[in-house]
């Protein structure tokens, strides 16, 4: 018997959740398992045609092997197998926002009087003078139409809330009920590893729906977290998903980690979760500065990201993950996944003794997904991610 | 209708910002390929109702879903149900059907370029 995803009907329910009806839940299930079948069935396809076909008539041809992703990439255009594979892959993806938007869009009036209550509550300051960066108006990241920022009316959280139902279907729920695998492990690994450490101040950088800060928030709920993002809707959204789950130590600002007017040493913990990919080359260093300024000493500085593209990593394996770049709006992706981490966070004044790298698993409610975390590989959108960071010398 | 005046179908249909890639030669088969995937979809969506629907059915003790594996049609009905099958096979392949006419009219000679044929009726 082959796996299969489970039923978007177990998707975590908070008071913001779109309300679903039986033919929402069955397109998202069609989805989780469409994906299923392109990352099962249809990638398989193109490293056997690569394998058989192409690498062997690129070495007829050039007397070597490809050196590098792009010269895979060049030599895999036209391939019917890597078409067939692509084409069913953006499908899906087009098919996944157009699911979402249209179960949000179709109830936007309730949802936005939901978000409108809770947002009364303490913990959300926006400010209408931050311009969206370059990085994220460029093109709409992973193709949801709008980005994360787009308002289509007053007080719009629809970009966070068709953002926030889809990710079950998109991971086959491999980030677990709440989308939160990322925030559950982070949080499980500082109990585990570090126990003694309690931050007083959590910044999370990035946070979009703030759905891998929530968890963070739960463990320490004596900090006072705050999350900043560029765009309102996707805050909006979060702070009332927050509220509606009883955290309450959480301040969404919409602010640009490139600039934060928060005092040097201000933070115990800054975090960051599948973030910097959706940035820019002169972006991320200016982030990574501000972390390196706002971190106390004695504190700790963690980011989870897709796997970097190693050396020794084999070319193909590395252009089947840089798909996304090319194809799924996501830019910055294939350049700063070749970066050095350890250079990135050094260039930031981190010291090598600071710095440390390991490998981490999504953390999901194992009664529900027995099988989560242990899935095939999905080329960047499995739940197993590179954990990075340093921990700051203590003055 | 929303207040904020949004249209639902329209605005989840909406594109996302950047150039779209075309993996297929022919960006049509790939249209064509998009547009028989959400039919597969829908398609799953009623299949999955439809199964509800038994299962419910089943559940108040209204039918049992054997009774719809043992379903002998009597022979007016099974005749309809074939009917309804040919007539449905020829909605969703007419294009097919179509074409074949096509050719076979071209090669006949009944079949000319419609310039062919403005310009014969249009002949003074």
């Amino acid at each position: 018997m082959s796996q299969v995803p489970p039923s978007w009907q177990h998707v975590g329910r908070h008071e913001l959740f779109p309300e679903a009806g039986h033919d929402d839940v069955a397109r998202f299930d069609f989805l989780a398992n469409l994906n299923g079948f392109v990352s099962g069935t249809l990638a398989p396809k193109v490293r056997s045609a690569y394998e058989q076909e192409v690498k062997p008539a690129f070495e007829q041809e050039q007397g070597r092997a490809p050196r590098d992703r792009h010269e895979v990439r060049k030599a895999m255009t036209g391939n019917t197998s890597y078409q067939i594979w692509s084409a069913a892959r953006r499908c899906s993806m087009e098919m996944r926002q157009q699911t979402g938007r249209r179960l949000v869009l179709g109830q936007i009036d309730a949802l936005l009087d939901k978000a409108a209550k809770r947002n009364a509550e303490p913990g959300l300051k926006l400010d209408p003078h931050i311009q969206q960066p370059r990085y994220a108006a460029a093109v709409d990241i992973h193709c949801m139409p709008g980005g994360y920022h787009s308002e289509l009316t007053a007080n719009d959280i629809s970009a966070g809330a068709n953002y926030d139902c889809g990710i079950f279907a998109t991971t086959g729920g491999m980030l677990g009920r709440y989308n939160d695998g990322g925030g559950q492990a982070l949080a499980r690994w500082l109990q585990r590893e570090h126990a003694d450490f309690k931050p007083k101040r959590i910044l999370d950088i990035g946070c979009t729906v703030g759905h891998n800060i929530v968890p963070l928030a739960q463990a320490f709920p004596e900090a006072e977290v705050i999350a900043v993002d560029t765009a309102a809707p996707v805050l909006r959204y979060g702070h009332a998903r927050a509220r509606s789950m009883g955290v309450d130590n959480i301040t969404f600002r919409q602010a640009s980690g490139e600039q934060l007017d928060y005092p040097d040493g201000h933070f115990d913990l800054i975090t960051t979760s599948m973030f910097w990919h959706e940035t820019s080359a002169k972006a991320l260093p200016r982030i990574m500065n501000e972390i390196h300024r706002l971190l106390a000493p004695g504190g700790l500085t963690v980011h989870l990201e897709q796997p970097q593209y190693h050396e020794g990593m084999d070319p193909f394996e590395q252009f089947m993950r840089d798909w996304d770049a090319f194809n799924n709006n996501e830019p910055f992706w294939s350049v700063m996944h070749s970066y050095h981490l350890g250079d990135m966070m050094r260039a930031a004044g981190f010291s090598d003794d600071e710095y440390f790298e390991t490998g981490i698993r999504a953390w999901v409610d194992a009664d529900i997904f027995p099988e989560a975390g242990k899935g095939e590989e999905d080329y960047g959108r499995s739940a197993q991610w590179t954990a990075f960071g340093a921990w700051k010398e203590a003055a | 209708m929303s207040a904020t005046g949004i249209d639902p179908t329209l605005a989840a249909a909406a594109k996302a910002k950047g150039k779209r890639p075309w993996f297929y030669e022919d960006p049509d088969v790939e249209r064509v390929f998009n547009i028989a995937m959400a039919l597969a979809m829908e398609l799953a969506v009623t299949r999955q109702r439809l199964d509800a629907l038994e299962r419910l059915l089943e559940e108040r003790g209204l039918l049992a879903q054997a009774d719809i594996e043992r379903f002998r049609p009597a022979p007016e009905a099974e005749t309809a149900r074939q009917l309804w099958n040919r007539d449905y096979i020829a909605r969703v392949l007419r294009v097919l059907i179509q074409t074949a006419q096509g050719r076979s009219a071209e090669a006949e000679g009944v079949d000319q370029a419609m310039e062919a044929v403005m310009d014969e009726l249009t002949r003074m």
